[in-house]
């Protein structure tokens, strides 16, 4: 929460940077990436430090080298990143749907820019959050997070690592551009109170080791390459061993072990912040840079006694989509405030189910979001609800 | 073969889960696979400390019938994929096996790169000229006037020679021989193992199904009749003008044995370790 005293060493950094440093923290090793703005700080950065650390750093032909590559790494046992913006992203969609069918942990951070195609490299947006949740083909369960400021970026960081590794599944990390150019003060805490998350190594021997075994967690173990438990790792629907099935209980089986890997732990994976929600009958639903013009507006608002309450949700995926429903029952409206056409503004309204008015301020010109813009939204939303 | 030398590649193989292999009879790529078992096993490699890689395809499908570390990734990536392990663990054993469409199509741009850094992959390359797995397709190898189902007419495109890619790129070792000629085949495939940096090393193979049946050699025997009428040996390669050599590929020949061994260049995880090392040394001073 907000008025909690910040624990830590404070520092004054840049979003990418604060992303390296977090990223080193939470024991990443291996960097594999291609150049692109607005996200390149955290490939340079990678290329400076992680040799100084004992791991590496390689640039790639293209970006879907770049995933190859990370997924390659952790297979042979690094905590493993990747780095992008838009296009590059679009790119590596294939191989992260094969890091999450093959359970390989890795972290894809993609500093949003504007588009489509090649859009707006300086400009931000959060237009790529759909893209985040439903790239890769085929039925896919996504973990992904939007920051919205330094000091959640290093928090987010090391938490992606943890989820990725915790649930051996491919999480990605939505920054933009503008929160990857800022800087601004953040707090790091001691390396001994920063919570490392490893993966599930096997207590059995190699002839009984079955890499994607269906268990009550639906957490297997994982074991890396050239451990002695040599195992077949294939995209192909594969069986619990590793290799490709075409039966239909064990297809079925796998893919409801992806999605419930995910589904069950929903609670550890979602993070998100609320302000004001006490007596708030309005709500401002936000994340990433838009939720600090949203904090601020929601401050003037309370300010002139408007009971008004900001949610940044953080986790974008999977979607805290429980606790939307549950403030619609008490609310009158809500407000999303996103920069896109109108992306997360529809998975909003698919869980307030119709209970409550759901409104959005959205900016998709590559500039940022205004206070003003969410508070006259703000006080409009009112009008209208009491005028009824 | 003598029965002591089938157990001994079975001993390699994952006999009790994944066979019968999909590949069709008379295929090439069973060959190759057992020349890359010999190797590993003639120079005594630990099955533990060898991962090896594939993409998608016919020749892809190699890995899950393999007791290695095993890694069977998307169409075109083996490479990238290889590289990333190859990072993390340089005292690993990392082999791709790779086809004609994999390889030079799709994957043509890791290809490329991957010799340019020299890093320790050993890349068999099993070339048979057409798309197996998709149904017949024309690839960048299938000769000029050659019939795919994507060239019902005959294929006008002129064919990619890898050998002279890799060679061209950096690939510190590189040799060719076919299905017809698998001792020999087998033979670089050891060489290439044994070198550190990247070694590639292409298989002219036979795809009686498809490649086989729409160019009027029907049975596998025909096929690799082929390779041995279209094979030119190194020595008389060497002796060809530029035209000569261009016009004989063209048509579909293609020279056989060991291009290029170069054990100057130096090894791509070795140069970063050598990096480190220094870095952490010097305590990266004036950064």
């Amino acid at each position: 929460m907000p008025n909690e005293k910040p624990k830590g060493t404070p520092a004054f950094m840049q979003g990418n940077e604060a992303c390296v440093d977090a990223a080193i923290a939470a024991g990443c090793r291996f960097f594999a990436g291609y150049p692109i703005t607005p996200s390149t700080e955290v490939a340079e950065g990678c290329a400076e430090k992680l040799p100084l650390v004992g791991g590496s750093f390689i640039q790639m032909e293209d970006e879907i080298a770049s995933i190859a590559a990370i997924i390659g790494g952790s297979l042979a046992g690094a905590k493993s990143m990747t780095a992008t913006s838009g296009p590059g992203f679009s790119l590596m969609q294939e191989n992260l749907g094969f890091a999450y069918m093959t359970e390989v942990p890795i972290v894809i951070v993609n500093v949003m820019r504007g588009g489509p195609s090649t859009g707006l490299p300086t400009r931000l947006s959060q237009s790529d959050v759909m893209q985040a949740r439903f790239g890769t083909h085929g039925d896919y369960t996504a973990i992904a997070f939007a920051p919205s400021s330094v000091q959640d970026i290093y928090d987010l960081t090391i938490h992606a690592f943890n989820c990725a590794e915790t649930y051996h599944t491919p999480v990605v990390l939505l920054l933009d551009e503008m929160l990857g150019h800022m800087r601004e003060k953040l707090y790091i805490s001691d390396e001994s109170e920063i919570v490392i998350k490893g993966r599930n190594y096997p207590e059995v021997p190699p002839e009984f080791f079955k890499p994607f075994a269906i268990t009550p967690n639906m957490i297997s173990e994982f074991v890396p390459f050239g451990e002695g438990y040599r195992y077949n790792v294939t995209g192909l629907t594969h069986d619990e061993e590793g290799f490709p099935t075409g039966k239909s209980n064990e297809i079925a089986a796998k893919l409801r072990k992806l999605r419930k890997k995910i589904h069950i732990h929903r609670k550890d994976i979602m993070r998100w912040d609320e302000e004001f929600m006490e007596d708030a009958r309005y709500v401002v639903v936000s994340y990433g840079t838009a939720a600090r013009a949203a904090s601020s507006a929601v401050r003037r608002a309370r300010s002139e006694g408007i009971r008004v309450g900001l949610l940044n949700l953080k986790t974008l995926w999977p979607f805290p989509g429980y606790r939307i429903n549950q403030i619609a029952e008490s609310v009158k409206g809500m407000i999303v405030a996103e920069l896109n056409m109108g992306q997360m503004i529809r998975e909003v309204d698919r869980y307030v189910m119709g209970k409550c008015k759901v409104e959005g301020v959205l900016r998709y010109d590559g500039d940022a979001l205004e206070p003003w813009e969410i508070y006259e939204k703000i006080t409009e939303l009112r009008s209208k609800v009491r005028g009824k | 073969m003598d029965i002591e030398s089938v157990s001994k590649e079975h001993s390699y193989l994952r006999i009790k889960k994944k066979f019968p292999t999909v590949w069709c009879s008379g295929c090439g790529i069973g060959a190759v696979m057992a020349a890359i078992i010999r190797s590993v096993d003639e120079l005594q490699i630990n099955k533990n400390n060898v991962a090896l890689v594939s993409g998608i395809g016919c020749s892809s499908r190699i890995p899950i019938y393999v007791d290695f570390n095993t890694l069977h990734t998307t169409h075109g990536r083996a490479i990238p994929f290889a590289t990333g392990i190859k990072m993390v663990r340089p005292d690993m054993k990392v082999i791709v096996v790779s086809g004609d469409g994999d390889a030079l199509a799709i994957g043509g741009n890791h290809f490329i790169h991957a010799c340019r850094r020299n890093i320790d992959i050993t890349f068999v390359l099993i070339n048979n000229h057409i798309y197996g797995m998709t149904g017949g397709q024309a690839s960048p190898t299938t000769p000029q006037g050659k019939i795919s189902h994507t060239t019902p007419y005959g294929s006008i495109d002129p064919p990619f020679d890898a050998v002279e890619i890799a060679s061209a790129a950096g690939a510190s070792y590189v040799a060719r021989a076919s299905n017809y000629h698998i001792v020999q085949a087998s033979k670089y495939i050891t060489k290439a193992l044994d070198h550190r940096g990247m070694s590639v090393v292409e298989v002219v193979s036979n795809c009686p199904t498809l490649f086989g049946r729409l160019n009027k050699m029907k049975s596998p025997v025909d096929q690799l009749k082929w390779q041995k009428d279209f094979a030119i040996p190194m020595a008389k390669w060497e002796k060809m003008t530029r035209e000569e050599r261009s016009q004989a590929k063209i048509e579909g020949h293609f020279a056989i044995g060991e291009f290029v061994t170069d054990m100057s260049r130096p090894e791509y995880t070795d140069l970063y370790e050598q990096l480190k090392q220094k870095i952490r040394e010097e305590g990266n001073n004036g950064k």
